[in-house]
């Protein structure tokens, strides 16, 4: 037996196909993966994601510490309530994990990291907040997480949570953040679609849950949350980046700030060497041209040499099966590639990503 | 609970045959295959008039989850397929006994008893269940 979220016994009754993740026992899906993928691209769904590790960050350095942490400059945080996705890396400019950081005031940062990787990260954050000193580390394990995601996720939340609710947090840009009282609400996710991810107690999950769920919000499984992170382009720790790849090497050099040059973090030195002599590798969208589904670690032949599907899967969206690759430098959109699959190889063409953005193919 | 028919006659690797009168059989997946698979977006059919050896692989399906083969229960040779199927996978997930796959012409028509009874098939999927 695994973990179980506040929301255990709720994904059962709702007849939910139960898996492990990250050691803890997740809801695949609730009956079918497909009708849900196409419920949060169409309406509104709900993941629980109560497995994820919310940790939070206080003390007069903090903001000082997290300069040095995270190759994002949290100097991009402001205003209270933002929020900034990064990579936080080892000193050879491998990922460790990617978390999104809250800024909540000058003291106190929130950070959400991915579970599979709680312990490392724990690890590192309160070794590296030791030496830098003056920062405390806390877990919140006492804290749920629901996202509702869709075009129609903010409407039916107001509508589950109550309409005080718009006031606060229906202006809010996309990551960004309020608290109200015990709640957390945020403008992130991780569908390509609108919609909010809330941090709550343990204890009123259940039925938050019920609420949203009584508001036609339906809910769905990591099984749906995979291909909707995949047609939305957004990279999943452990598959297409991890710390053998640097975030250079994996699509997130948009989530690197080399600017300001005097601002050190760790494994700065290492990416700053990488881009002058030239990024080896580089992750790529493909789009299946014949017939198949494209899965993770399978082959990829190019001009430029042998590269790796890293994500793949059918996009319920575009009915077509598309992946991310890590493919040589020099391959560009546009080109044709192989992909061995199940000892075929079978064509493919390498495109942009996101390839599905609110609801919409972004494919030519 | 996934369904059994009892007229069938199943294999390990999760293939329903059915014996035609006109001494064809027509294979597909069961129930609890397609159930474990979950939405099938992909079906890769033999070909007509392909041969085939019993245990050999002949098909593909793909669920959004993952690929699996479908085999050949009996060596023979197919003589028809369902193009249904790869129209529309998701027939599979409706009705895994309508949606067939294909039909073999078998080799030595006595193979088809030695596969497994349903009474069998549920006994092996109670098993792999633990």
């Amino acid at each position: 037996m695994g973990q179980r979220t506040p929301l255990y016994d709720s994904h059962l009754a709702a007849g939910a196909k139960i898996v492990d993740f990250g050691g803890w026992d997740m809801p695949l899906h609730y009956g079918s993966q497909l009708d849900e993928h196409h419920q949060v691209r169409r309406d509104a769904g709900m993941f629980d994601v109560s497995h994820m590790v919310v940790s939070d960050f206080k003390g007069a350095k903090v903001r000082d510490f997290l300069r040095l942490l995270v190759a994002n400059n949290v100097d991009k945080l402001k205003t209270p309530g933002r929020a900034l996705y990064t990579c936080m890396l080892n000193s050879k400019g491998g990922v460790i994990d990617d978390l999104i950081i809250y800024y909540l005031n000058e003291q106190w940062f929130r950070i959400v990291s991915n579970a599979a990787t709680h312990d490392k990260d724990l690890a590192w954050m309160t070794a590296a907040a030791k030496e830098f000193g003056e920062v405390t580390v806390s877990e919140r394990p006492e804290l749920a997480m629901i996202a509702v995601q869709g075009p129609n996720a903010k409407e039916k939340t107001y509508a589950a949570l109550g309409e005080n609710l718009r006031e606060a947090a229906g202006t809010l840009k996309p990551f960004h953040s309020v608290t109200i009282g015990e709640l957390m609400i945020a403008t992130t996710g991780y569908t390509g679609e609108d919609g909010f991810e809330i941090i709550l107690p343990a204890k009123a999950a259940t039925f938050t849950w019920q609420m949203l769920a009584e508001a036609g919000v339906a809910p769905c499984g990591l099984g749906a949350r995979d291909t909707l992170r995949l047609e939305a382009g957004m990279a999943l720790y452990g598959s297409d980046m991890d710390e053998t790849t640097t975030p250079l090497e994996a699509g997130l050099a948009w989530t690197v700030a080399l600017d300001p040059k005097d601002r050190h973090f760790i494994g700065r030195d290492v990416l700053e060497k990488q881009l002058a002599a030239g990024v080896p590798r580089q992750l790529v969208g493909l789009l299946l041209e014949d017939k198949g589904v494209l899965r993770s670690h399978m082959k990829v032949y190019c001009a430029q040499g042998e590269g790796e599907t890293t994500s793949g899967s059918f996009a319920p969206t575009l009915g077509k099966s598309v992946a991310l690759a890590r493919v040589p430098a020099g391959v560009a959109v546009g080109d044709r590639v192989d992909v061995d699959i199940r000892g075929k190889r079978l064509a493919a063409r390498v495109v942009k990503y996101p390839f599905v953005r609110h609801g919409k193919s972004c494919i030519d | 609970m996934s369904k059994t028919p009892n007229d069938l006659r199943y294999t390990k690797s999760h293939e329903w045959v059915k014996k035609e009168t006109d001494g064809t059989v027509t294979v597909g997946i069961t129930d609890h295959a397609q159930g474990l698979l979950g939405d099938m977006v992909f079906v890769e059919l033999p070909k007509v008039g392909a041969k085939v050896a019993a245990g050999k692989e002949c098909g593909v399906v793909e669920s959004v989850k993952a690929a699996s083969d479908v085999y050949a229960p009996i060596a023979g040779e197919v003589t028809a397929v369902n193009t249904t199927v790869s129209d529309a996978p998701e027939s599979v997930n409706q009705d895994a006994y309508a949606a067939w796959m294909f039909r073999i012409k078998p080799a030595n028509a006595a193979d088809v008893d030695a596969l497994l009874d349903a009474k069998a098939y549920e006994a092996l999927v109670a098993s792999e269940a633990h």
